[in-house]
């Protein structure tokens, strides 16, 4: 039913993952004093350097670079909506459950709210307001006003970055493949069956991946 | 040619209405430009977070918030419930804090010091053995003679017990609202309400009750876009006034959203209902008594009966006894078409069960009683038909219990159900330029039901113009006349009324203003394709803006009403819904096949926003028939799923194939425009409660339907 977004890609070496502190901090837990030794093949040293105070963090987002200080806990999402005011990816569940904060990191879709702003240093981020338009509507956006792929409306940038993504991916889906592809997004209103003929439209005019790059 | 002057064009001479328009703020919701409530960012802005209650009930001893009142950063912290109050549910607010940040914010709330006394609880009300103090007698009703008709032999008897949990609202965009007072005297509050005309006043007198001297007409209350309502954003809320009081006391904006957790404990539940019911009829199939005994929570409330019977409510011979049961948990709200979908699962599965014990397919069993709907059984058994063919009824149903061999069984089930859906009040003002451009500007809403097109729609229709010749402004309470909140399905009926007798009274001014220049009478004048002309005669026209630039400096504006004069609307609708479903019996899994709805609603207005909400109301209804529930802890009194990982939503491969057919043409148009947000959501539940006794052979009593009581149900007896 539900599938979880692609984790991001492992960082640059010198940054800091959570995922890296998860594993040194269960490491500690099991393996006492051994956790010194461990730690060491983690990128301890920038652990040191980051927090608990603000950190200077660069972030590039829709091709444009931006400097922040941010604690390093602050997830992307966060640090998009209130510090940016790119407030188009959306706080929902906050717990890379719901898709509503999808953005595409390197190519690839991630729960905003699933990443500290600090691991995406160094990686093209791309939210629904970077989605190339040429003056008019993305054709996945389109497509989503043509097949009443909305309601409320509150999912539906989140559900439109993930389509853009999984189009790059697989640009003549199966039905099959849509409902599996965009399982890791949900809607309140109901709108999946417009999305799932959205998505089918998009591919189809985009005749096959070249024109929603 | 219409009787009275308002009326709605008839069938021939309509031109959009009734067609398929896309939603014309489809493009900025896409595109991700709307802003929501949860979107306003402002200069300064503060970020809130609350103290919440640990504990389902219990008195507060104690509360030092000093440590948070000195972490950097925190600009205010007020304490909301202090020492003394008597706390009724967990995650009831206690205190609240502002600061720079969120992070900050969630730091203090951290160092707040809060102690109770804690006090016994009830939080789980299935079992009515249980509920002891906590249980009222909350009313019943009783007509004709239920024991004599009970105790007739000739008659075919089915008791059963069925249930439907209490689930939550879960709205996207959880509660809340940005305040910012750009002076001392005025208020500007952006908030994610369905009600956007009515939370000003509310605003206004809970601030003075605060010693905060505002006038109700200086709250500027905006609501562009909602994430979602569901029937759980009337109010103001105590978070929104919270917001506009720490952003008086802090002199800057505040923002205030509550966490998913929150939104999931506290922001709105639907009651449960359970229910004893016996119901009998004649071996022909004519339902002739009931009898049940039902009883729910809402919260501390308690409950109030669903309707029951539901629909087929003229039974001759029935008697109904209800208990409310008061619970420590967070207070129920209106959830989409109250108390229906809960009448719909106890009458449709208790009568569902009836007609297996006739041996009777339960088309031809309901189809045969619609009568007892009154004067709209006709209604019934036409959408009952209509559903049965886009199901294809005939060829799939069998009787309870799938003897297909392996172990997946499937199965058919159907529900029926009906709603009001009258107009609310509405007031808008339209305004025709000497530009050429059109404004039709009320402070109504839009949840998504796709209020705006409808507006413009109605609109063009009258003047004659384009669609997206239509400018609408909705979602300001200051600066739009008030309009109705959106609530029981009463939203289309109400502006697309007031929208329509507005732009009719504009239209006559228009008419009188350009006759001169037509050198004809204005009574001769028509609207039509952009055009105003001379009727009969189509060498005497005027482009729209050619028209228009006749007004010289003078804008032509009216107020349009409801209600009004001439029938524009009614209220009463029916609907029936099939479930096609195969039930997994080795795993208890249930997947829907195809879900079909025949739905009546009056006059369609956007045919393609119509179907919209049934297909989004199926989405919701398969959502909580199979996943949804409130999961409560005994022990610590406290919700197991505030969150969405386990408060489960169905995805976009949990719906099967969805069909909807709008009842349309002689005998529904002519009835005017009537609400449609409820109706469809009331019968998914039911019809997929049935389809799975269908297929496996025996009743999985209670939603959802989750995989363990489908097995415990097979364990009981059917097919496997």
């Amino acid at each position: 039913m539900r599938r979880k977004k692609e984790k991001p890609p492992h960082p640059s070496k010198g940054t800091f993952t959570r995922r890296d502190f998860l594993k040194g901090a269960s490491v500690a837990v099991s393996s006492g004093l051994l956790a010194a030794e461990k730690g060491k093949a983690a990128p301890a040293e920038s652990a040191a350097i980051h927090g608990p105070g603000a950190v200077p963090v660069t972030l590039r987002v829709n091709g444009k670079t931006h400097k922040l200080s941010l604690e390093p806990r602050v997830t992307l999402l966060d640090a998009l909506r209130n510090r940016l005011d790119l407030t188009g990816a959306k706080k929902v569940c906050d717990r890379g459950v719901c898709g509503s904060c999808t953005v595409i990191l390197n190519g690839k879709p991630v729960y905003a709210c699933n990443v500290l702003a600090i691991e995406a240093e160094g990686h093209d981020i791309t939210t629904i307001e970077g989605l190339p338009r040429g003056g008019k509507l993305h054709p996945v956006m389109a497509a989503f006003v043509n097949n009443d792929a909305q309601q409320c409306g509150f999912c539906t940038p989140g559900f439109v970055v993930a389509c853009k993504a999984f189009l790059d991916k697989h640009p003549h889906p199966t039905p099959a493949e849509v409902e599996k592809g965009l399982g890791g997004n949900l809607c309140r209103c109901g709108t999946y069956k417009g999305v799932r003929a959205a998505v089918l439209e998009a591919a189809g005019a985009a005749g096959g991946g070249s024109a929603h790059a | 040619m219409p009787k009275c002057k308002y009326d709605w064009p008839e069938a021939g001479e309509r031109k959009i209405i009734g067609t398929r328009v896309s939603r014309i703020d489809g493009p900025v919701k896409s595109s991700g430009e709307a802003k929501y409530t949860y979107d306003i960012n402002r200069p300064g802005l503060l970020f809130a977070k609350i103290y919440r209650s640990p504990y389902a009930h219990a008195k507060i001893t104690a509360v030092d918030t000093s440590a948070a009142e000195k972490l950097p950063g925190v600009k205010t912290v007020y304490v909301i419930q202090g020492v003394g109050k008597e706390i009724q549910w967990a995650g009831d607010e206690i205190v609240v804090v502002a600061a720079e940040s969120e992070e900050i914010a969630q730091d203090a709330v951290r160092l707040i010091k809060v102690e109770f006394e804690q006090l016994p609880h009830l939080v789980n009300e299935e079992n009515l053995d249980r509920a002891g103090d906590y249980a009222k007698a909350a009313g019943g009703e009783k007509g004709g003679d239920p024991d004599k008709a009970f105790s007739d032999p000739a008659v075919v008897i089915s008791e059963g017990y069925y249930g439907i949990s209490t689930i939550t609202h879960c709205c996207l965009e959880s509660h809340g609202a940005t305040s910012e007072w750009p002076d001392a005297n005025n208020l500007k509050v952006w908030i994610s309400t369905q009600n956007v005309s009515g939370v000003q006043g509310e605003f206004g007198k809970a601030l003075r009750t605060q010693s905060v001297d505002i006038k109700d007409n200086n709250v500027e209350t905006i609501c562009d876009y909602v994430g979602g309502g569901f029937g759980s954003k009337f109010s103001a809320d105590r978070w929104g006034i919270l917001s506009a009081q720490l952003a008086k006391t802090a002199g800057k904006p505040v923002k205030l959203m509550l966490e998913r957790d929150m939104e999931l404990e506290v922001a709105g539940a639907r009651p449960s209902a359970f229910a004893k019911i016996k119901v009998a009829a004649n071996k022909d199939g004519s339902i002739v008594a009931w009898d049940s005994q039902s009883w729910g929570t809402g919260g501390p409330a308690g409950t109030t009966m669903p309707p029951l019977p539901y629909v087929l409510s003229q039974i001759p011979n029935k008697v109904t006894r209800h208990t409310s049961i008061a619970t420590n948990t967070g207070p129920a709200r209106a959830w989409r078409a109250p108390n229906h979908p809960q009448a719909a699962l106890l009458t449709m599965g208790a009568l569902d069960d009836l007609a297996a014990k006739l041996n009777m397919d339960p088309l031809e069993f309901f189809t045969k009683n619609a009568a007892l709907a009154g004067e709209r059984g006709e209604v019934y058994r036409q959408e009952l038909q209509k559903a049965a063919e886009l199901i294809d009824w005939q060829k799939h149903w069998h009787p309870r219990g799938d003897k297909t061999p392996g172990a997946i069984k499937r199965g058919l089930g159907l529900s029926m159900h009906t709603w009001g859906g009258r107009g609310h009040n509405s007031n808008c003002n339209v305004s025709i330029h000497p530009d050429g451009s059109v404004e039709v500007a009320l402070a109504s809403q839009d949840l998504g039901t796709g209020t705006r097109t409808v507006i413009a729609m109605v609109a063009a229709e009258t003047l004659g113009l384009p669609v997206e010749a239509i400018q609408v402004e909705i979602g300001d309470a200051k600066k739009y006349p008030p309009s109705g909140a959106s609530g029981g399905s009463t939203t289309v009926g109400g502006v697309s009324a007031s929208t329509r007798r507005g732009c009719v009274d504009a239209l006559d001014q228009f008419f009188a203003a350009v006759a001169p220049s037509l050198g004809a009478a204005a009574d001769q004048l028509e609207a039509v394709g952009g055009h105003i002309r001379v009727k009969g005669d189509s060498s005497k026209s005027l482009t729209w803006k050619e028209a228009c630039a006749k007004l010289g400096v003078k804008t032509i504006q009216t107020t349009g009403k409801n209600p009004g004069p001439c029938k524009l609307g009614d209220s009463g609708v029916g609907g029936v819904e099939m479930a096609d479903v195969s039930v997994d019996t080795e795993t208890g899994l249930v997947k829907i096949n195809k879900m079909v709805c025949a739905q009546d609603c009056g006059l369609v207005i956007n045919l393609k926003t119509a179907e919209s909400q049934c297909y989004g109301a199926l989405i919701m209804g398969i959502t909580y028939a199979l996943f949804e529930e409130k999961v409560m802890d005994e022990q610590t009194g406290r919700m197991l799923n505030a969150n969405m990982e386990f408060y489960k939503l169905a995805g976009i491969g949990d719906i099967g194939e969805l069909v909807v057919h709008m009842m349309t043409g002689p005998g529904y148009d002519e009835r005017g425009v009537i609400g449609l947000g409820e109706p469809p959501v009331i019968s998914p539940g039911a019809a997929i409660a049935n389809a799975v006794a269908n297929a496996i052979g025996v009743r999985v009593s209670t939603l959802p339907l989750t995989p363990d009581k489908v097995l415990a149900a097979l364990e009981k007896g059917g097919v496997a």
